[in-house]
């Protein structure tokens, strides 16, 4: 038993208590035991490196270095994680994304400055004797391409979710043909960096893999959003994993494979959603489509104050809101955290229908109704709850547009036909708050806002839930109805 | 605009076509409402009630729209004004004498027997509300003929056993019949071609017999059709197996467009138990039991009763016009898109074109078929499963998938195979963990997306080993590795520390009720 099967031992119990981790948080019971097994992995894997690099010969300055490095990262993420807004939280996912890319970027760099441009090296001559030069010169370029172009696509990311640049699709021409130029060009540099290790070359692969993640990201919209930060998180898994294959780590490639196939199958999950192809996804398109489209049919709709909102939930048994992205923006999960207990106090049935992808991140909508203590068995995914709808007394849809479109359900020639949507236009009655009659991401005409049984609540949404609040107040707080005849339900003739 | 309230003529109808409440509503949609004196009396909604609630009393006929229950007579019709609408059950589909009637008047007619079964116009769908009322109805005449109690009692005078109820077919009034049946405690048999409503029948506290057919059934209107003759055969023998076992009946097959099928034979109804009760809701279109007669109840020679109503709904009349109104108020507002008391008969709208038989003076019957939008017209249940039939991208046809697999195998087999040993055993690590990976992630729950990418992110931070493992390296370009290395270090110290506390705070927030 030495220092390194010491540690090799170390790197398999923090790999399987990775595992753990995540197969704990697939269940709210698990998910707190799940974190924790992730940070005892965590805390494994750190003090046997840390036993390998002092057993390496670690002089002081470098043993300061590494602790102040990470006492300094520490710091940072803690008070990052600390200070996070819920409804930032896609933001700060997407940084920490661009921070495993550029560490993988640095760790590739490393990789090459520490071998193939070191003529004295140890390692140099083993590889070259063993004839694996070639193999690490390759694990080199992909780390760091793989890490550059979740580095920048990250970045981009962030930006336009923290609406520091405009979140529209860039539309560049010719931008397919740009982005596989750039992986030929990828491939034609790799093959070149085997035969010949030149740093120009090194230098040339990063700048055409960071050129390549912010235009990726940037000629997506908004809308889409989910797929590209669970894509994101994907890469920064298979950027880790490369890194690993670069240094014969098999802790980071275990750890770098959980993460990217995690990724990857939330991508799938929200490609599923959206009903679309990973593929057009990534090559943007759909708002660029859609303009064409949009407005063809309008109609009339009906629109209602506060007051009626009251009256229409003080009568209902049962109310389901389907919140969209702009109910995290008007920051209303409050209001409406607040309006439900109102009503279940009231005896009426309150449950929330989720559409996978709305917000901007996988789940972004269960974290901002956690946020406001709404309890998580009352919120139900879509398929849970789409054929309750017909049961259901009121809809209130909250900031939500093109997930709740019928013509995604019974307009073939809708940009949109095929998407999984929540049917909430079978309930008796729905509310839609929404700040104007301006169509959604995906620039279609919603034809649920010209439903007879559909009346619109124009305004921000936090105001609207207030006013709505405001006026349950001055109602006596009767129980609502409780018989009814289960038949009268019934949709089908004789 | 004005609205024109008729007082229905026939001898059996007491249903009205707006009741005080409706006619209140039809006011708040900008009309006028003018009431035939006495137009309500039978449904115990008197003439002052209809002045309370705003309307007047006067001649109808002088309206622009005009309401009714039944089609109005020709003579009545002869003293609409021309220009006029009117709005009552005109049977289009089946008697054609009135469609030719109709079109040879200077009006509109919409029917409200022809809306289209499609979800939107479920709330002015009268065959659906009128078929509910008369379901409980129904149930509440056998009842009443019925010599026993139906609810079973143990009592100190001995045990009653409760009253077994067979409902056959389960729409609006075979629900709406199992329902009321069930509540006075019978024990509920339903019947049905469809079997996706079993679901329904089970949830009124009835219990379903299914047909064991292959030839299971799923309407594209919603309603039932026309079975082949094998699976008649099979129905033969259950209805003739439960006709004798047991005491009730309720039958409400009915077939758009064709006669009533025969559901109990003769022979059926003689093999009952005396004092058992048919209520044939059929009995108007040819009735689906062999012997009874529209209008009228029969005793058979072993002492069954077959009530053959046709006014079942009309028997509750103010709870029939409260919902035929409600229903009509309900067209209104799809005419009244602006509120302002002024009609707008729109051909766009489906719903309109389909009950519209005649629009100023010209024939506008029959209608262009309506396809009925599976996820909405279908029960609950039935939506799901065409929802998830729409949507059927390429990429899931299993040739295609297995063609991806097979491409993925021989791939990772050549690169495998090309590898120095050394590469092996981390190719292997690597191919298993993503294996592994999607396993585990394949079970995350929706609501954890969002905390299971803040941890898989945290640990994303390993990273950070392999920097650690940089540090301190001598020689050439020794400094700058070190200081490359100490970045990442930092980096990925933020990626750990954060990701991780910010999960625990996220899923801190999470609570159960």
């Amino acid at each position: 038993m030495n220092i390194e099967t010491v540690a090799a031992a170390a790197y398999v119990v923090a790999a399987l208590l990775f595992v753990l981790s995540l197969a704990g948080l697939s269940k709210h019971e698990t998910s707190k035991a799940g974190n924790l097994a992730g940070v005892c992995g965590m805390t494994v894997a750190l003090l046997a490196t840390g036993l390998v690099a002092v057993d390496h010969g670690l002089d002081a300055l470098d043993a300061g270095l590494l602790l102040g490095a990470v006492a300094s990262g520490a710091v940072i993420g803690l008070g990052r994680a600390r200070a996070v807004e819920m409804t930032g939280m896609p933001e700060l996912i997407a940084l920490l994304h661009s921070f495993v890319g550029a560490a993988a970027v640095l760790v590739g760099w490393n990789g090459y400055l520490h071998v193939e441009a070191n003529g004295s090296s140890a390692e140099l001559e083993t590889l070259r004797d063993q004839g694996l030069l070639g193999i690490h010169s390759a694990e080199v370029f992909i780390g760091v391409f793989i890490g550059a172009v979740t580095f920048t696509g990250s970045i981009t990311a962030f930006l336009k979710l923290s609406a520091r640049i405009k979140s529209a699709p860039l539309v560049l021409p010719g931008k397919n043909a740009l982005n596989v130029g750039a992986l030929l060009a990828f491939a034609a540099l790799t093959v070149w960096f085997v035969v010949e290790p030149r740093l120009w070359l090194l230098i040339a692969v990063t700048l055409v893999a960071l050129a390549l993640g912010v235009h990726l990201v940037a000629s997506i919209g908004g809308g889409d959003m989910p797929v590209v930060v669970s894509m994101l998180n994907s890469y920064s898994g298979w950027a880790a994993a490369a890194s690993g294959f670069l240094l014969g780590n098999d802790l980071l490639i275990i750890t770098g494979a959980l993460v990217g196939s995690s990724g990857a199958y939330l991508s799938y999950v929200m490609c599923k959603a959206m009903n679309r192809s990973f593929i057009s996804v990534i090559a943007g398109g759909f708002g660029a489509v859609a303009t064409t489209v949009g407005d063809s049919e309008a109609g009339e709709h009906t629109e209602v104050d506060a007051a009626a909102v009251a009256d229409l939930l003080a009568e209902a048994e049962s109310v389901i809101i389907t919140p969209g992205y702009g109910m995290a923006v008007a920051q209303a999960q409050h209001g409406v955290a607040e309006l439900t207990s109102r009503l279940r106090a009231r005896g009426t049935a309150v449950r929330f229908g989720i559409h996978p992808v709305a917000g901007r991140l996988p789940g972004h909508m269960n974290v901002l109704l956690a946020e406001a203590r709404i309890p998580y068995d009352i919120v139900l995914e879509m398929d849970e709850i789409n054929d309750d709808f017909s049961d259901t007394d009121v809809v209130l849809v909250i900031g939500a547009n093109d997930t709740v479109n019928p013509s995604a359900a019974d307009d073939p020639a809708s940009p949109i036909a095929g998407m999984p949507v929540l049917h909430v236009w079978n309930a008796k009655q729905v509310i839609v708050f929404k700040r104007s009659m301006a169509s959604g991401y995906a620039g279609v005409q919603n034809p649920l806002f010209f439903t007879s049984n559909t009346s619109m609540l124009f305004g921000d949404a936090q105001e609207r839930v207030a006013d709505i609040l405001g006026h349950l107040e001055r109602e006596p707080g009767a129980p609502a109805r409780r018989v009814r005849d289960a038949a009268s339900r019934a949709p089908v003739g004789i | 605009m004005q609205i024109g309230v008729l007082k229905e003529q026939r001898a059996d109808e007491t249903r009205v076509a707006a009741t005080p409440s409706t006619a209140a509503q039809l006011m708040k949609l900008g009309y006028d409402v003018i009431v035939e004196p006495g137009a309500g009396s039978r449904s115990s909604f008197e003439d002052e009630a209809y002045a309370e609630a705003g309307a007047r009393i006067g001649d109808p006929f002088a309206a622009d729209i005009v309401l009714a229950v039944n089609g109005p007579s020709a003579d009545r019709l002869d003293r609409l004004r021309p220009g006029a609408a009117v709005v009552a059950l005109f049977s289009p589909r089946f008697d054609p004498a009135v469609v030719e009637d109709l079109s040879s008047r200077q009006i509109t007619a919409l029917s409200m027997d022809a809306v289209p079964r499609i979800s939107r116009a479920q709330s002015l769908d009268v065959l659906s509300s009128m078929a509910n009322i008369a379901g409980y109805r129904a149930v509440i005449e056998a009842a009443h003929a019925f010599g026993r109690v139906f609810t079973g009692q143990v009592t100190a005078a001995g045990k009653v056993p409760p009253a077994k109820v067979l409902v056959v077919g389960a729409g609006v009034a075979g629900l709406a019949a199992i329902g009321t049946a069930g509540s006075l405690g019978a024990i509920v048999r339903a019947t049905d071609p469809r079997p996706e409503v079993a679901d329904q029948v089970r949830s009124l506290g009835g219990e379903y017999l299914p047909i064991d057919s292959a030839e299971a059934q799923v309407s594209a209107t919603g309603y039932a059709k026309e079975m082949s003759d094998d699976y008649k055969s099979l129905e033969a023998a259950l209805y003739a197996e439960q006709a004798r076992d047991v005491d009730v009946v309720i039958t409400t097959a009915l077939i758009p467009g064709r006669p009533a099928p025969r559901i109990l034979t003769a022979a059926m109804v003689a093999s009952m138990k005396p004092g058992s009760v048919v209520v044939d809701m059929a009995a108007a279109n040819g009735g689906n039991v062999e012997g009874s007669e529209a209008g009228r109840v029969v005793r058979t020679a072993n002492g069954v009763t077959l009530i053959g109503y046709t006014d079942l709904a009309g028997r509750l009349p103010a709870q029939a016009s409260q919902l035929y109104g409600t229903n009509v108020v309900n067209l209104l507002k799809l005419l009244t898109p602006e509120r302002n008391g002024e009609l707008t008969v729109d051909f766009d709208d489906v719903v309109i074109r389909s009950m519209t038989v005649v629009r100023d003076g010209q024939l506008t019957w029959p209608p262009p078929p309506v396809e009925v939008s599976a996820p909405s017209a279908a029960p609950a249940g039935n939506g799901a499963r065409a929802a998830e039939e729409v949507p059927a991208p390429p990429t899931s046809s299993p040739g295609r998938r297995l063609g991806l697999a097979a491409l993925a195998a021989v791939s990772f087999f050549l690169l495998a195979a090309a590898a120095p040993p050394a590469m092996l055993g981390h190719l292997t690590v690597f191919a298993l963990a993503v294996v592994i990976g999607f396993y585990v992630i394949g079970q995350v729950h929706h609501a954890l997306h969002t905390p299971l990418m803040s941890v898989t992110n945290a640990i994303s931070g390993i990273i950070v080993v392999g920097a650690l493992l940089q540090i301190g390296h001598d020689g050439a370009g020794g400094a700058t590795v070190t200081v490359l290395s100490t970045i990442a270090v930092l980096l990925a110290s933020i990626n750990v520390f954060g990701g991780f506390a910010v999960t625990r705070r996220m899923l801190a927030m999470f609570t159960r009720s």
